[in-house]
Order: structure tokens, then sequence, then C-alpha cells
């Protein structure tokens, strides 16, 4: 029942027991040089097929676009100029000072706790680059604490892995594309055709054809005791993996840091346990607005509300079964 | 780098191209660095940096000479260094002339050939104590013909307002970087620089490296952690192939290669370093001897010079451009191209396929059908008609290659560490290693040449040529590097490796491949093979691969001390004296002899390590200085100077002469050039387009554009341009538009970005163009498009003959390129309207004295050549191989 509800570590909740801290990232987008080694890496190791019409897309330096069926790791490109740095540095200024959660030094508090201190101190000289700046970020699944994904699921083809990650079996999976509607970010997919043709005329099978797919936090390798093939490539430790609640305390440390330095444009996001999806196991650090990175500001799992629907639909239920045994009584009579 | 407290990048675009390295950047960043990025672009370099400069490509020696002024001006360098470890007290001769005093130019200019005789460049004092490396000094550097005076006065006009007006640099970023680079240096503190192609792929790319490395001496940052110049490669082991070298003018271990007239071996030797002379440079003989007897063991005997007399010697300059040259005419048979791809990734790509087109034979060895084996049939040339593939006589031979998985063998890094892998799989079908293909080859020849009695065929046969295999026929390559690090052939220690190129002898006593390498393979053992992680070791990680020489990982470290032997502070100390011990220490392998005195005068007679005093730090130079001015080594002065670029639409502002004087072109019509600011056509290609790489695709893609992986994240290619210059010329975001320059016009998918800022220079604007060189015409890749290489000209460095792929001038207008003969039409039309065209001007073709078509007109020609026979060589009469029937 709490795979529905509530901030329980995930893997926990699904009776794995709690021998095994959740898995995660942290991907730290300030320094990330936007190589796409992580792109790269993820499609070699998960063997899959590439995306597009090989032609520039319009986005900058991004040409696959999005995450989907057979992008698990995508690398957006932001040009922005002076006045938008400048709505970025307050609105993460503004961040702190309401005391959102998420942001704050990792000692003498638990994640979510409200920042120590006062930092109306702090030096917020901004940094040199003022006039332009070009953000880089690598997006990837969330694994979600409360994943609509996997409660959408009809099959149990989507699971909750020893790991606390969310991971489709693709021999279990039909192919409904529940799944697709039900997830807040966008992420998951039903790959279709998708097929590749090297210029030397090879055609590689493409496998898994008409399942969902999706990241899988590489589960194939944490079982060998290996971490994703993103991390694992990334040159400047942008994307960090390991155990997810070390992650966010580092996350948090590392915002503060940049405050310190008067990038009050940086924030966390998927670090708030309190928020719509439970907190995710992916957390970013940004430099501006979700939205800017295409990411929801405000994601909410679809089957939020469901128990409570659940239990308006049983009581519904219960009343039409009431009347219907009541007009058999009667026609009894 | 991570030591750095500043990182100055200038002429690279380490993010991109060096990504793995530049984690280091980070690291130094993370650890408080200010990180610093001038370039033309904003790229993803910028986008990690403090702050990013823009400049107009090709003004570097401006820019760092303003800083140089400023920091001596302000007395801002760090005196105690300059005044122990540089040669800014030495008094340069009476006959030196600046280009301060010649307008442009130093003395010993001969505008015939385009050179310099530099014997005016020379050290002051008798010859006999300059053998020793004792010139005349004056240690309060106020001299007027001291070093530093000289330095002073070259680099007076290279104020702030010269960078606003020649760089588009503001006064304020350029106080910026000054400040910066001047509070970051000293005792405490280190700034490094990092370049790459950007400044190597200039005529006069090379002086803009020694200017860094002026200012780097000037402030202490060498020898230093967190110092330097980081020269940062064009891909994998390209240092490693400079060691040990695919280069024409040089052997192994910067050995240089004889030239025709050099027929004494001693006099050779002596030429490369004097026995009296100090440093390490003294024993060339010793290391020139051990290569000959590693080439041709037993058959180099002292009778017989060891061999000396096999090797070929140079007529002149034999670089890939002059190659390229000579196909054009006919002379050149055959060509083996071992994963090149000149089709798309050398200058002038219409002349390389062209060049191809004329061989009797070539050899690709390669992944893929690359471009380069494909011309025949799908290249621009059989598109615009210019070329048949009926008519083309070219045999072709592909043969498929191993990849760096499929086979053991070194990669050698900026660094200089050597690092080994092993092979991880076998390579697929046919598929052969570079290492079995040539020894398989070599074998094959020696073969056929077996019954020869031509002493021609003796340095073949002689060759040492035996190589253990395994069962697949593929060689050992730990053996290579085994003969590489030398060995005792005689003596009770015969058979052993050497430890230390120390051990190398004269006498024949000893072999090794490459001296510098000489302890790679000490004991017996591939110490570039060693792992030992870095969490379980110092920063210095010595026990991470092996860096040459000696696993030192830092040059002239004994400059990280002060005159009297101890750390300049606490804070980057790295090696100083142990009175105690009596010798040198600390965390890396001091650069010294290891138990002389910081207070040992040195003894001149000796000669060599021994005559070196306490505090000649920089242990290679003659003199033990670090060299602000060079007084040899450089063909084009011994101070770096500001030319502008041949095609620059921009009058050099500070000389008379326009372009650097001794840079070198070829006169011919396909290869012809913008007049610039020399001529009234320079306004037809008004803007300057530069070139570059980008971490999605490798070089001229043999590795990436048939990958589908990288390809779909960089599809197609393009060009970026600043929103003004789209709005000048009606360029639409992601639309196309067509480059046209003197040589040749491509199309490119338009990318409009702020990261592109038009430079203000003076009261004109320029345009600068940004494309990849990725790209090239051909059906086996998946994915095709325009060379920009086709757009640039054989147009090289005298000092290096390395292309000028940085800065050249085009015009841009809407639009994909005409097809077919329609192709060539357009370009000349430009040309006709720039008034170069061959036809129409009987003076460019050959042998005219006014070099319209080779750049500006300046009152000096370009050292221009039609082949490489004239290309400053010594004919010599012997047949080529086109007249000789192969046999």
């Amino acid at each position: 029942m709490t795979l529905l509800s509530g901030p329980e570590g995930p893997a926990a909740s699904t009776g794995w027991g709690h021998d095994q801290p959740r898995k995660g990232f942290f991907t730290d987008t300030s320094i990330c040089i936007g190589c796409k080694a992580c792109e790269v890496a993820c499609k070699e190791w998960n063997r899959n097929p590439t995306d597009g019409d090989l032609q520039i897309l319009g986005q900058s330096y991004d040409n696959t676009g999005e995450l989907g069926a057979n992008t698990w790791r995508h690398v957006a490109f932001v040009e922005q100029g002076q006045e938008r740095i400048e709505q970025a540095r307050e609105s993460g200024r503004k961040l702190v000072s309401l005391g959102m959660p998420g942001i704050g030094p990792k000692s003498g508090g638990r994640r979510g706790d409200l920042p120590e201190g006062d930092l109306a101190g702090v030096d917020t000289t901004p940094p040199d680059t003022p006039e332009f700046r070009w953000l880089m970020s690598s997006d990837v699944c969330k694994h979600c604490t409360n994943a609509g994904c996997l409660d959408v699921c009809p099959t149990g083809a989507i699971y909750r892995s020893e790991f606390g990650s969310v991971v489709v079996q693709p021999d279990v999976c039909n192919g409904c594309g529940t799944c697709v509607a039900a997830c807040p970010f966008g992420v998951i997919e039903r790959r279709d055709d998708g097929t590749f043709t090297t210029g030397a005329g090879g055609t590689d099978e493409v496998p898994d054809q008409g399942t969902a797919k999706k990241c899988t936090l590489c589960h194939d390798r944490l079982v060998d005791g290996q971490e994703p093939a993103c991390s694992a490539t990334c040159p400047t430790q942008s994307i960090r993996f390991g155990d997810h609640e070390e992650l966010v305390g580092d996350a948090q440390e590392r915002v503060q840091q940049l405050h310190d330095r008067g990038m009050t444009e940086a924030r966390l996001y998927g670090a708030n346990a309190n928020d719509g999806v439970g907190g995710t196991g992916s957390v970013f650090l940004l430099l501006d607005e979700p939205e800017v990175y295409g990411l929801p500001p405000d994601p909410q799992v679809s089957t939020k509300f469901l128990p409570q629907m659940f239990a308006k639909v049983g009581i519904a239920a219960a009343g039409m079964a009431t009347v219907a045994a009541l007009s058999f009584l009667g026609g009894r009579r | 780098m991570a030591n750095a407290d500043l990182v100055v990048i200038e002429g690279s675009n380490m993010a991109e191209a060096h990504p793995v390295g530049f984690q280091w950047v980070m690291e130094a960043k993370k650890r408080g660095a200010k990180v610093i990025h001038i370039d033309p672009r904003f790229t993803r370099t910028s986008a990690n940096a403090d702050r990013h400069i823009a400049i107009r490509a090709g003004t570097d020696i401006v820019l760092l000479g303003a800083v140089i002024r400023h920091v001596l001006e302000n007395e801002l360098y760090f005196k105690e260094y300059v005044q122990a470890y540089t040669n800014a007290s030495t008094i340069i001769a009476e006959d030196y002339a600046d280009t301060e005093d010649l307008d442009g130019l130093f003395s010993g200019y001969d505008p015939e050939t385009g050179t310099y005789d530099n014997s005016s460049w020379s050290y002051d004092g008798p010859q006999d104590r300059l053998d020793r490396g004792l010139p005349e000094r004056d240690e309060t550097m106020q001299h007027p013909r001291s070093v530093l005076q000289i330095l002073r006065r070259h680099y007076a006009r290279y104020t702030p307002e010269l960078v606003e007006a020649t760089c588009g640099i503001s006064r304020e970023e350029f106080e910026y970087l000054a400040d910066a680079v001047a509070e970051n240096s000293g005792r405490d503190r280190t700034t490094v620089f990092a370049y790459a192609l950007g400044w190597t792929q200039h005529q006069g790319g090379p002086q803009m490296i020694r200017t860094a490395s002026v200012l780097q001496l000037l402030m202490g940052n060498i020898g230093r952690p967190g110092g330097g110049v980081m020269a940062l490669r064009g891909h994998a082991t390209i240092q490693g192939s400079t060691d040990i070298p695919t280069l024409y003018h040089i052997l192994p271990g910067y050995l240089p290669m004889p030239k025709v007239g050099q027929d004494d071996f001693h006099e050779f030797t002596r030429a490369i370093g004097k026995k009296e002379q100090k440093g390490y440079w003294a024993n060339a003989e010793n290391y020139t001897t051990s290569l000959l007897k590693a080439w041709w063991g037993d058959a180099a005997t002292a009778e017989n010079d060891f061999g000396y007399h096999y090797l070929p010697k140079l007529t002149g300059a034999h670089g890939t451009y002059q190659t390229t040259m000579r196909m054009n005419e006919g002379g050149v048979d055959g060509y083996f191209l071992y994963g090149q791809n000149p089709a798309v990734g050398s200058a002038n790509g219409r002349l390389q396929r062209k060049g191809m087109a004329q061989l009797k034979w070539m050899v690709v060895r390669d992944f893929y059908m690359i471009e380069s084996a494909t011309f025949w049939k799908d290249g621009p040339e059989i598109e615009s008609g210019e070329l048949r593939t009926e008519e083309i006589g070219t045999e072709m031979f592909f043969l498929p290659a191993a990849n760096h998985t499929e086979k053991a063998g070194s990669f050698t890094q900026t660094q200089r560490m050597v690092q080994w892998r092993d092979q991880a799989v076998h390579p697929p079908g046919d598929a052969q290693s570079d290492l079995q293909f040539t020894y398989e080859l070599g074998k094959r020849v020696r073969e056929k040449l077996k019954d020869s009695t031509d002493e021609r065929d003796r340095p073949i046969l002689e060759l040492t040529w035996d190589y253990p295999t395994d069962e697949n026929g593929e060689p050992d390559a730990e053996a290579v590097l085994a003969e590489i690090n030398g060995r005792h052939l005689s003596g009770e220690k015969a058979g052993q490796p050497l430890s230390s190129f120390n051990e190398m002898k004269a006498d024949g006593s000893t072999d090794g491949g490459c001296w510098i390498y000489a302890g790679v393979y000490a004991d017996g053992v591939n110490q570039a093979r060693r792992r030992t992680p870095g969490s379980e070791q110092d920063e210095i990680a010595a026990e991470w691969g092996w860096a040459w020489p000696a696993n030192r990982r830092i040059l002239y470290n004994r400059a990280s001390a002060d005159p009297q032997g101890r750390p300049w502070s606490e804070r980057k100390k790295l090696v100083w004296w142990d009175e105690e011990a009596g010798r040198w220490t600390g965390d890396d392998v001091p650069d010294f002899p290891i138990t002389k005195r910081p207070d040992d005068p040195g003894d001149p007679d000796a000669g060599g390590a021994a005559a070196l005093a306490g505090n000649d730090a920089f242990t290679m130079q003659a003199d033990g200085r670090g060299w602000l001015f060079g007084a040899t080594g450089m063909v084009d002065g011994p101070l770096p100077t500001h030319y502008e670029a041949p095609e620059s639409n921009v009058r050099n502002p500070l000389y008379t002469q326009q372009s650097n004087p001794t840079r070198v072109t070829f006169i011919d019509e396909d290869n012809l050039s913008s007049p610039g600011a020399m001529g009234e056509g320079g306004s037809v290609y008004p803007h300057v387009f530069t070139t570059y790489r980008i971490t999605e695709h490798h070089t001229a893609g043999g590795m990436s554009r048939f990958l589908p992986y990288l390809v779909e994240l960089q599809p197609q290619m393009y060009c970026e341009v600043s929103p003004e210059l789209a709005e000048e010329a009606g360029l639409e975001p992601y639309g196309w538009a067509t480059i046209i320059s003197a040589r040749s016009a491509i199309e490119a998918k338009v990318l409009v970005t702020e990261r592109m800022k038009p430079i203000r220079t003076g009261d004109s604007t320029v345009h600068q163009i940004g494309m990849p060189f990725h790209f090239g015409r051909g059906h086996e890749a998946i994915v095709q498009g325009d060379g920009a290489n086709d757009l640039i000209g054989m147009n090289l460095d005298a000092n290096v003959q390395i292309q000028n792929s940085k800065n050249n001038s085009c015009a841009i207008r809407p639009g994909r390129r005409p097809r077919g003969p329609a192709l060539r039409e357009l370009v000349d039309d430009y040309r006709r309207r720039a008034g170069i065209l061959p036809a129409e001007q009987a003076q460019v073709d050959g042998g005219g004295v006014d070099p319209v078509g080779g750049g500006p007109v300046d009152g000096f020609s370009p050292a221009s050549v039609r082949g490489p026979l004239e290309a400053g060589a010594v004919p010599d009469n012997n047949p080529s191989m086109k007249e000789l029937d192969n046999r």
C-alpha cells in the first residue's frame, strides 16, 4: 500500500528490507562541460538505438532533443543573456531566504531541514561571467520515491529494485503504454521502430521493440558491484552515483558553497522529500528555474490521489451494492 | 594543472577537445583557482571559465606582449627568479637589430629567399666562452643590450590601447587578465597556460607559444607546481609521435635529421650539442650512436660511423604539403595512409584529392572506407566534374586496421607520460595493428631484396628486424619498448636494459631507440604499465605510468627552489636541497645533478652536467638558463612579434611589414589567397573564419562519422555566426549558408548565436565565423557534409611547416552552394572580383615577382615554392622515384 504514498524509503517499502541503502544520482550541472559522454556511454552499455533523422535540431548543440525510449541520458544546452542570469540569481536567492527545503548545510541537520544561520551577511558578489552563459545539464530518469509509472503498470513489468530504482522488465511489459501518461517528467516512452543503419549497410537488431523503455540505473551493472555507465564515464564528476542520502547531503553543501560565492542562482531539484513525487532518486543542482531545462517546476505523481479516489470509489461501490441488494430484497417481497 | 591558482586557456577549447584533461582545470577551480578563457568563440570551455575574453583571431602576441609590457613596466615580474634562472641578464651581440629598429624585421633578413641569417641574434662574448655557455652578463639587467632591456624596448608599444584597437579586447578585460596573472604568480602562487591548435595552426603560431613562454619565465612559472605552458595535443599520443617522430625533419628524441652536406658524423653530433657546452645536450653523440646501434645492430660499427651514412639526408622541406604539391606535379608514385584522412583533414582538400588522383598506387589503412579511400568515386571533384573516375589511374588498396583496444602499445600524453595499454580483444577479420603490418611489410621488402648487392639496399638489409611474434603474427610491442629503452651491449651488464640515458655511450657499447625514453624499461619492467591508483600514492603519482625523462613529472623543477635551494614557499614546494643528506630531494624526481650543491660554480672545462652551476636550472640549455631571448631555434626571430595573417583585412598597426616575412606558401592557381588589407580585392572576402573540432567528433571523422552514437549528437556541418552578421548577410537560423574563400566554396547549416561576437577594431568591425572541420564528402560515412579544409590554403609557418587553419578570410551568403561545374564558376567569380584570378593576372602564375595570389603585397614576397626542390632545398640531381623504374 505504501507504494502509493508516504515518504519512507521506497526499497524498504516494497519489502526489500533496509540492508541496501537507496542508490541514486547527483547531477551537478554547475560543473557539466556538455561533452555528452554520458549519452554515448548509456547507449553503448544499454545497446539503445539512435534517435532522430540526423538533421540539426535547432537547439544549440543539442541534437537528441529529449529523454525517450532510446535516449536515457540527455544533455540540454541553454544559451542565456545577462537579464536572464540576473533573474535566475534573484529567484535562487529567494529560495534561500524563504527557507525552502532542500537547501542548507549538511552539518547539524537532516535533509529537508531549514538552512542554518543567517545568510544576510554572506558575500553575494556575483562571479565574473555576467554577460552571457551557456548552461549544460544532463537529464535522466528521476527514479521517484512515488513513481507514477510503477503505480499504474497493470502487468507488474515495472518494479522497485533492491537499490530503490524503478526498472522495467522488457519480457513482462506488454507495451500498453499506461506508464507513459503517468510519468510527470515525460521520461518513459514506448520504443517503436527506431532501427538504425550503419554506413557499411549492416542493420543492428533493435531489442525490446514495442515495450516501455527508460533508464534502469544500470541495474545490470549494480548487481555486479559496478556504477552506472554514465557516472563512470563523466570526466568532471558532474554525474555522481552513490547512496541517495549522502548525495543529497553533498548536494546541499554544494548549493551553499555556490551561494557563498555569489552564485545564488544555484538550487536543488528533486531533493525535497515533501514534493509531489516524494523526492527523486536522481537529484540535480540547477542554475536556473527547472522550466529552463525542460523540467516541470512542481511535478505531481499522477496516482497521488488514488487512495482517496479508491476510498471514494469504494464508498460509491458499496452504496451501489447496497442499493442493488436492497432492490433484490424488495423484489422478493 | 590542479595546483594552479590561475588557469589561462588561450588557443584551445580544452573542455571540448580535451574533456578528460579538463577535469584538472575543474579540480583547480574547485580548489579556488580562477579560469580565464581567451578565444574568438564562446565555447564549452568558456561556459566553465570564470571569464571569457573574445579576441580577434591571430592577435595573441599583441595581447600577451602587452601583458609582458605591463609586468615589466610595473616591476611585477618575479625578479629573483628572472635574475637567477633566465637569460635576462645576458648581453646580446652589438649587431643585433630589433623589429622596433627595422620596422618589423630583425637583423639578418634576406628578401631574396625570405629567410633570416641568425648570426646577429647571438650572445655577446668570446667564442670559446660562448661555446661553454658563459656569455657576457650584467647581473643588474640594466645594460642596454641585456635581454631584459631589449625585451622592454621590443614590447614598449604593445600597450592596452593597442590591445583594444587590435584584438578587440577592452581596457577593463585587459586589466582583468593582467592583474590576474600578476596576482597569481610569485613565491606563493602560480599560473598555468594551456594552448592547443588554436595557437599552433597560424603562420607565426610557434611564436604565439613563445610569447606565453616568455611571460611564464618572467613570472617565475616554469618548473613549479601549477605552472608551465601546457601543450594540448591534437589527439592521442601526438606527443609520442613527436618524441619518436612521424616527422621528416627529426629523429627519435629530437635529434635532427641530417641534411645534405652533413657528411661528417662527428660534425653532425657536434652541431646538435658541443661536448664543452653545459647540460645534457653535450652528450648528443651518445644518444645518436645508441640510436644507430638500435637500428643497425652489429652492422653499426665505429668504422662505418655506426651506420650514420645509411640515413637519408634532407634536401629541403619534405612536409605533407610539399609532398602534396609534388603529387600534383606527378612526382610521387605511392602513398601510405596510416590513420590519416587528408581528403578531409588537410588544408586545401581539393589539391589533396587532385594530388592523390595522380598517384600510381595508394594504401589506406583505416577502420572504415574514409573519404581518402573513396575520393575517386564520390569525392567533390567527381561531383563538380573536375575529375572523372575512369581517368584516375591510382590503384587503391584498403587494408583494415586494428584500433587501440585491439592491440597493445603506449600512449604518451601532454605531460610526457607514457601509459601502456594491453590488448583487450583481438582485431576482427583481417584487421591488423600498424605494428604487425609494418613489421610484415619490412620482412617482405627484405625478402625481395635479399640477393641485392646494390649499396642503396644495405640500410634495409642490415636493419635489426627481428621481433618476437605471437600465434597471430602480432609482434610483441613490449619488445619494441625494450629496444626504445636501450641495452648494454658489452661489459658486465651486457644484455641488461639501460636505467637512464646517462648510461648511453658513444663507443657502440649501448643501444637505445630514443634516448629520452631510457628508463621506461628499467630493470626489464615495463614501467609505463604501472597502474597504482591515485588513492594509494601522493599527488605526484610517480607510480602511475612513466614520464620521460627519468619519470620526472615537472621539467626543470630545480626552479621550484630558490637559488639557495630552498622552496620558494611552503605552498609551492616541490624539489629542494637537503643539506644534511647532501642531495636534491622532494616529491618529484629532481631535474638536476643529484648531489650538485646550489652554490656549486660548475666546472666550465668539464662540459655537460658537470659544467652546470648550482643554479643553472634549465639543464638542457647550453647556458643553463630559460630563454627569454631565443638566439637560436626559431627561424623567424628571437622574440615574438605581431604580424597580421596574410589574408587579414586589418593593417598591421605596429609595422610596415604586414605579415610574417618568413612564411611559406605554394604559388599555384589552386592555392590562391586574398590580398587582405594590402590589396583592393581584400574586401571581397571581408570576414574571418576559423576552424575547430568539437567533442562529438574526432578530427577528419574517420572515428566518429561512421559511428551512429556520435553522429546523432552532431549530424550536420554547420557554421557559427553572430546575430549581427546573420542580420547583415541575411542568414536564417538553422538555414543554409555558402561560405566562399579564395580556394573554394562550401555550404553549412547556420547556428546564429550570441556566443559569437563581432570584434571592434579601431573604427571597423570584424566578423568571425566558426566552422568544425570534421565533415567531408563521401558515401561511406553515416553522415557527410562539405569540408571546411577545402576553404583553407596551403600557407605554412616557416618553423614547423604547419598550415594556417585558424585565421583566413571568406565571404558568406545565404542558401546552398551551386552543384556541378557551377561551383567553380562561383569561386572564380569571387576571385575575379578580388583581382586574383591567375588567367587574368599573368604575374601570379609562376615566375612573376608580384605574388598577388600569395598574400599581401608588402614589398616582401612570401617564401614561395612550386615544388619541394625549391623549398630551400639543395638540388641533388638524383632522379625522382617517378623517373626510376620500379624494380
